[in-house]
């Protein structure tokens, strides 16, 4: 759907995006992750043919952003960062307007702007001005807009930023049901809602790709290694010893001993075979008891810093 | 076609559910009847000749406010990301701008026919000149229009787009004025004067309609929304 080939964009001396290239296929969900500064937003900008990349190219469907534009632009909905809208607008008009320019038909205008207003939440206040509404429906308005041509391909720039709680999650579950049919790419800093809604997550730092793969792939990759938790009953030296002699354990450490209670060790291992097979085996091969293992994930939050993090100081 | 006649409209709502146009038609009415009433038992003439010597004066201040946030607020608001990333040609943005600026002035010009009825009801008026006169009014109105909308694409301040966008057209006027002409060397005397928008108003406001004169100002209408789709397409030249 997407192929993105070393694209440079720099403004002055500042590079903003630093030859970056991906893919994102039909029907994917891609989460565009990086920290503030990163180049997201500006990655999307050049997608979406608001400007040109300094340098490299970007398809759309197998249309150039540069030499067809017009075929690309017609292939997105794009909702920009922090919603843009004509605030001196009623939504109806606005909306109205959009369909216009997307070619909709007059007579099936009413009948799209009513549905995409049902799938959007936003039936209770379709008569009013934007700039009346508060932060929320005015994020809707912008995904109401971006989705009403029913494009192949949905960009949402931080679509979350400024809701409450509970619209966070409606508009997440939003993302996912549209996920379901589209293509999107969903940009963010923010990864549990990454996380939550993508299929495969790209992150980006200070215009470079660090890191990209399911969201299961990276937590175990950038780690190197599987962490389980284990609690066993059994005299606790020699269970250590057991475990250490385990093939592919790295590391043992006892987190708590309470006394007739079970030891609770944290092994941590390479990343091949079964762990938790290994130790269950353990366990009964010696005449000892489990009585709870658990794998543990390192967080993506982990994986983000660790990341973005490492770059910085490398530099 | 249909691009162009939905940025106008979509300007138009905006004009509307706005104070701005209401403001703007209003202040510019009640100012050019005062001062045409003044002038007009003064001179005692059953003529609208006053009404169109002081209109560019009037236009050159009222059009930059009529056009100053037809694109700066949408580089304020970032709606411009919006507007430019739907399958819309610039110059159909532009265009249709520039078409919602221009229905503003036709709605001043026709209030002000009143005035021209009450003129001829007061005494014998010959028709011609008003007429040439209205055209007149209408082309360099339109030019002004151009010229304002131009300086909007290249600032996300209202204000400095009504100031400047004035000040050009305040240059664009004199240019062609006698002082000017006379103090400028003789060789570039024939351009500034052909150059101005001033002379070329006079003359279809004799009621002489030459279509060096019309060319004229489509020229420069032309010329200022060129630059205007230019001014659009400058964020793309970071
Ligand atoms: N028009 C511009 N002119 C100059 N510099 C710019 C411009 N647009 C972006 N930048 C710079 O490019 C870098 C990347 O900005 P960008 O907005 O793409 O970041 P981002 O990843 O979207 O960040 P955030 O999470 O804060 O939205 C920043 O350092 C920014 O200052
Ligand atoms: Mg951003």
């Amino acid at each position: 759907m997407i192929e993105v080939k070393g694209v440079t964009k720099r403004f002055g001396p500042k590079v903003a995006v630093d030859n970056l290239s991906f893919e994102v296929k039909n029907g994917e969900v891609l989460g565009f992750l990086g920290p503030n500064g990163a180049g997201k937003t500006t990655m999307m900008r050049i997608i979406t043919c608001y400007m040109p990349a300094t340098e490299g190219s970007v398809t759309v469907a197998g249309h150039d952003t540069l030499t067809e534009s017009f075929e690309v632009r017609r292939h997105i909905g794009y909702l920009p960062e922090s919603a843009p809208l004509y605030l001196d607008m009623d939504i109806t008009d606005y909306l109205s307007f959009v369909a216009q320019v997307r070619g909709i038909a007059p007579s099936e205008r009413h009948e799209k702007i009513r549905r995409i207003a049902e799938i959007c939440g936003l039936q209770n206040v379709m008569g009013q001005d934007i700039g009346t509404l508060s932060k929320g429906f005015k994020q809707r308005v912008g995904l109401a807009q971006a989705l009403i041509h029913d494009p192949d391909l949905l960009i949402l720039d931080e679509p979350t930023t400024g809701l409450d709680p509970a619209q966070i999650i409606e508009m997440r579950e939003l993302i996912k049901r549209i996920g379901r049919e589209k293509t999107v790419i969903l940009c963010s800093h923010i990864l549990p809602e990454v996380s939550a809604t993508c299929d495969r997550i790209l992150i980006i730092n200070e215009g470079k790709k660090v890191a990209s793969g399911t969201p299961d792939e990276l937590a175990t990759a950038t780690e190197g290694s599987v962490t389980i938790q284990a609690k066993i009953y059994g005299p606790e030296a020699q269970v250590r010893e057991k475990i250490e002699g385990m093939e592919h354990v790295i590391g043992c450490r006892v987190v708590e001993s309470p006394p007739g209670g079970p030891v609770t060790f944290v092994l941590k291992a390479k990343p091949n075979g079964d762990l938790g097979r290994e130790v269950f085996k353990m366990v009964v091969e010696n005449g000892f008891s489990l009585s709870e293992l658990k794998a543990e994930r390192i967080s993506l939050e982990d994986v983000f810093l660790q990341l973005t993090t490492k770059e910085r100081s490398a530099e | 076609m249909r691009n162009i006649a939905a940025v106008l409209q979509k300007e138009l709502r905006s004009y509307f559910n706005s104070p701005i146009a209401y403001i703007v038609i209003v202040l510019f009415v009640g100012f050019s009847s005062w001062l045409f009433f003044r002038s007009f038992f003064m001179a005692n003439q059953a003529s609208m000749r006053l009404y169109f010597t002081m209109l560019p004066w009037l236009f050159m201040i009222f059009a930059p406010l009529i056009t100053m946030r037809l694109w700066a607020e949408e580089k304020k608001l970032n709606t411009l990301e919006l507007l430019m990333t739907m399958p819309l040609k610039d110059w159909e943005a532009v265009l249709g701008k520039f078409f919602a600026s221009l229905f503003l002035l036709v709605v001043m010009l026709l209030l002000s026919l009143p005035l021209a009825l009450s003129v001829s009801a007061l005494g014998n008026m010959d028709w011609g000149p008003v007429i040439g006169g209205y055209l007149g009014a209408f082309l360099m109105g339109a030019a002004y229009l151009s010229i304002g909308l131009f300086v909007s694409s290249l600032t996300q301040n209202q204000i400095v787009a009504a100031i400047i966008g004035f000040f050009l057209c305040f240059v664009m006027w004199i240019v062609g004025e006698n002082i000017v002409v006379f103090m400028a060397p003789a060789s570039l005397a024939g351009v500034l004067e052909f150059l101005g928008l001033g002379a070329h108003f006079e003359s279809i406001g004799r009621g002489v309609i030459d279509s060096r004169d019309l060319i004229y100002y489509l020229t420069v209408i032309g010329f200022f929304l060129f630059l205007n789709v230019k001014g659009v397409e400058s964020r793309k030249w970071a």
